[in-house]
């Protein structure tokens, strides 16, 4: 109780988990996302308009952290990966059971195109005092995301706000 | 060119969004979070959303609701509009059976000091009379019909 552990004080302020997007960001996804919540945008369905107005075909900015979300499976993975390595980290080593993300901001710079290779790291910025709330007993945690291409421009970046708690009456819960 | 954008001088603060209205099945919940590649149970298996989550349904995940309000507000702006930034307050689920209402509005207006037109909305996606997620959106939109905000590069972009 009290003060943050040695091991979650070395983690803030460090890049951590530098990765390499798996796959090319790929128009196919793009469809999915677009047709997810029916997007008829014509900058993601019309090549003309695509390239009068941003010089090309783009991906919708808000799927920046989709071309980072790892597949359930693969050949070289043993034990499905998380996203967002760090929130997980963090209740692990501060041994809260329960978490939720409280809000999230999503800054975006250069435009992501098919074909593009996306680099992300994930910087804890803070960890709060603890603090009781309705959900229980924990604390606030601020996660960045940080996303470039592969020609080292930025293409955006994610703040996630994080909530790492114990329940009251401790009966388990989602992670 | 076959599309129509809004430019800065056609809006102003206090504009109200048109609402968007969308009935949620179970369909859009899967097929939102297989979109976004987030494979949590609490995303498509019922019997874990009630039994782990204490929940009602399975319920719809954060980064398929960022594409939803990005749809929201680029049927608004059209193609042109390139999102600056959107910040999220998650207050509630929404479930399959929930009839989503986006609505937004206009609050601010502004050319910055490289010149570039932003408009901030405040949007909120309801069910019933529940606030469920609340979105603040920073959008450029160009200043006349001659500014295109997707040619804004380095120092010319400060979103």
């Amino acid at each position: 109780m009290g003060s943050l552990p040695d091991s979650v004080e070395v983690m803030i302020g460090k890049p951590l988990y530098r990765q390499m997007g798996s796959f090319e960001v790929e128009r196919g996804y793009i469809y999915t996302s677009c047709s997810s919540v029916e997007n008829a945008n014509p900058l993601f369905w019309d090549d003309e308009v695509a390239k009068s107005l941003t010089g090309g075909l783009v991906a919708p900015p808000t799927m920046l952290s989709v071309w980072f979300r790892p597949h359930h499976w693969s050949p070289d993975q043993s034990e499905p990966q998380l996203p967002l390595q760090v929130h997980f980290d963090l209740k692990d080593k501060l041994g809260l059971p329960e978490a939720v993300m409280t809000s999230n901001t999503m800054t975006f710079y250069e435009p992501v195109r098919p074909g593009d290779r996306l680099t992300t790291e994930q910087v804890l910025r803070s960890v709060s005092e603890e603090k009781v709330t309705k959900l229980g007993t924990g604390r606030f945690w601020v996660i960045e995301v940080v996303y470039e291409n592969q020609r080292g421009e930025l293409v955006g970046v994610e703040s996630y706000t994080g909530f790492g708690y114990s329940r009251a009456s401790n009966s388990g819960g989602a992670r | 060119m076959s599309f129509e954008s809004r430019v800065l001088g056609d809006t102003q603060v206090g504009d109200e969004l048109d609402e968007l209205v969308y009935l949620v099945t179970p369909t859009t919940v899967v097929l939102g979070a297989l979109a976004s590649r987030d494979y949590r149970p609490m995303h498509h298996d019922k019997d874990f959303a009630v039994n782990r989550n204490g929940v009602r349904d399975i319920f719809l995940n954060t980064p398929n609701q960022a594409a939803w309000f990005e749809r929201y507000v680029t049927d608004w702006t059209g193609p042109a509009g390139r999102l600056g930034r959107m910040t999220f307050q998650m207050k509630g689920s929404v479930f399959p059976g929930d009839s989503m209402v986006f609505s937004g509005s206009v609050t601010s207006v502004e050319v910055d000091e490289v010149g570039c037109g932003w408009v901030t909305l405040a949007v909120t996606l309801t069910v019933g009379d529940e606030i469920k997620t609340t979105c603040e959106v920073k959008v450029a939109l160009g200043v006349d019909d001659r500014d295109n905000p997707w040619e804004r590069r380095g120092e010319r972009w400060k979103p």
